[in-house]
């Protein structure tokens, strides 16, 4: 796909919003356009993260083993959501296995391509970092939230 | 209007069917022996008191279409003597009711408008009769948002219905579950998360929120945020309650009767008892 086509379409995405035309231009530089059918692993626990997911259509659920229990389902990500922040902090490995569960649309990102721009300028490596904290702050509070059982009481 | 001709005095009501909704939730059918024809009338949000002969009594809301009235039906989480002694009752056998009591969904005055339904575990119960009355009216309002969010998609109820009113257009039903095994393809995690898959038009929207006071009161944060002002958004609230007409201030809340004043309240007027007990 074009790089022009790449950038309009990655302009859609709520997590670029308000970012510089010259930090969207250092992502685009390391964007692919990628599909994803129902029932595909996108990664697995343990495995290098090395990528990021900007969802465009579709769900992803987080899945954890979880011995006799089986596999739980614990978040699903869908259009307008990130997957994977753990390219960003070091060891560099996914936490979960990310199954579609819906057929995905998603740009994703070479994190290390993505790593070494953000060491060589720090104004592109914090407006990642204050994105990315968001992301994670998010996932904390849905996990809190999670854990306090809202319908339970 | 009451169907008991002493509000403190049950009618008897026969059950008609009892379906189980999950493991420990269930529906029961109920035929009221009331004047009128036996047509029992009441609003959306409306409940009644429910009492088990030699039991005791419980309040359950209404949760079947107000435009059916000879049966209505009650949606019931088993949780202790009273409700445990209810989900016990078969076809043919007798309850006492009392009611209607209690205040509506504003369903009239959310003509013209976006509706936003929120509902959490049981809470979806309360809200069934407003989605039946929007949609035998479906051209009056704009757009339809249900939000729907249970511990586990085996806590969801109306699991048919849900995914036929997700079938008209203009109806959005988002449901999530807490967590779920890997055969959930649906949405998991709380219901708040499924605010960033809507758009809402907060000046246009009337939003009825229920389910328990953290998840309301979590809620509110994302409906602040997409600007839909206090006064319209309102919530069911739930207090213990014995008599169910504001004489015995069981369910006094502040200088309101739950029973009484709501339980569907307009969120100015009890934003600040959220997560107060009874006083
Ligand atoms: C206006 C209103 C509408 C309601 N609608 C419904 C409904 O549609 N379906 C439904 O299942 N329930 C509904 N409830 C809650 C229901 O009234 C109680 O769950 C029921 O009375 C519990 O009675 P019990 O004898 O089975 O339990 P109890 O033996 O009295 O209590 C068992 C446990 O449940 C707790 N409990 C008791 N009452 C409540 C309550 N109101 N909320 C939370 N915990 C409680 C007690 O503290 C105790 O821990 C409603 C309550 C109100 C006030
Ligand atoms: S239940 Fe008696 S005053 Fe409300």
């Amino acid at each position: 796909m074009a790089i022009k086509d790449l950038s309009e379409i990655l302009q859609t995405h709520p997590f670029v919003n308000d970012l510089t035309e010259q930090h969207l231009q250092t992502l685009i530089s390391c964007v692919t356009n990628v599909r994803f059918s129902e029932g595909t692993y996108i990664f697995h626990e343990g495995e290098e993260a090395d990528k990021f997911y900007l969802i465009r259509a579709g769900r992803v659920a987080l899945e954890i083993h979880a011995g006799k229990k089986g596999i739980i389902r614990v978040q699903t990500i869908g259009p307008g959501e990130v997957l994977g922040w753990s390219w960003l902090i070091s060891p560099y490995r996914w936490h979960y296995d990310a199954c579609v569960v819906e057929d995905v649309r998603a740009l994703t990102f070479d994190g290390k391509c993505l790593r070494t721009k953000c060491e060589t300028d720090h104004n592109f490596g914090y407006e990642m970092l204050k994105r990315f904290s968001q992301v994670l702050e998010q996932n904390l509070k849905a996990t809190r939230m999670q854990l306090l059982d809202i319908y339970g009481s | 209007m009451v169907h008991n001709i002493d509000p403190m005095i049950p009618i008897p009501a026969h059950i008609r069917r009892v379906n189980w909704e999950t493991e420990d939730t269930f529906t029961l059918l109920l035929e009221p022996e009331c004047g009128n024809n036996n047509k029992f009338q009441f609003l959306p949000g409306q409940f009644n008191m429910l009492y088990a002969f030699g039991i005791g009594e419980s309040a359950i809301s209404i949760s079947s279409d107000p435009f059916k009235k000879n049966t209505i039906s009650h949606t019931i989480h088993r949780l202790g003597i009273v409700t445990n002694s209810l989900s016990q009752l078969k076809h043919g056998d007798t309850i006492g009711l009392r009611g209607p009591f209690g205040s509506g969904w504003p369903v009239e005055n959310a003509k013209g408008m976006d509706v936003c339904i929120v509902a959490g575990g049981i809470g979806l119960a309360p809200l069934r009769p407003v989605i039946y009355s929007i949609l035998r009216s479906r051209k009056k309002y704009r757009k339809i948002f249900l939000l729907y969010g249970a511990r586990s998609p085996l806590d969801l109820l109306y699991r048919a219905e849900l995914e036929q009113w997700g079938k008209f257009p203009d109806i959005h039903v988002l449901i999530t579950a807490d967590h779920g095994d890997s055969s959930w393809k649906g949405n998991v995690g709380v219901v708040t998360k499924l605010f960033s898959y809507i758009k809402l038009d907060g000046f246009r929207t009337t939003a009825m929120i229920c389910g328990p006071e953290i998840m309301m009161k979590f809620t509110l944060q994302e409906l602040q945020q997409y600007g839909v002002p206090p006064n319209q958004i309102f919530i069911s609230m739930e207090r213990n309650m014995k008599c169910g007409i504001g004489l015995c201030g069981h369910c006094q809340c502040g200088p309101k009767f739950v029973c009484k004043d709501g339980p569907v309240f307009p969120l100015p007027q009890v934003s600040h008892l959220l997560d107060k007990k009874e006083i």
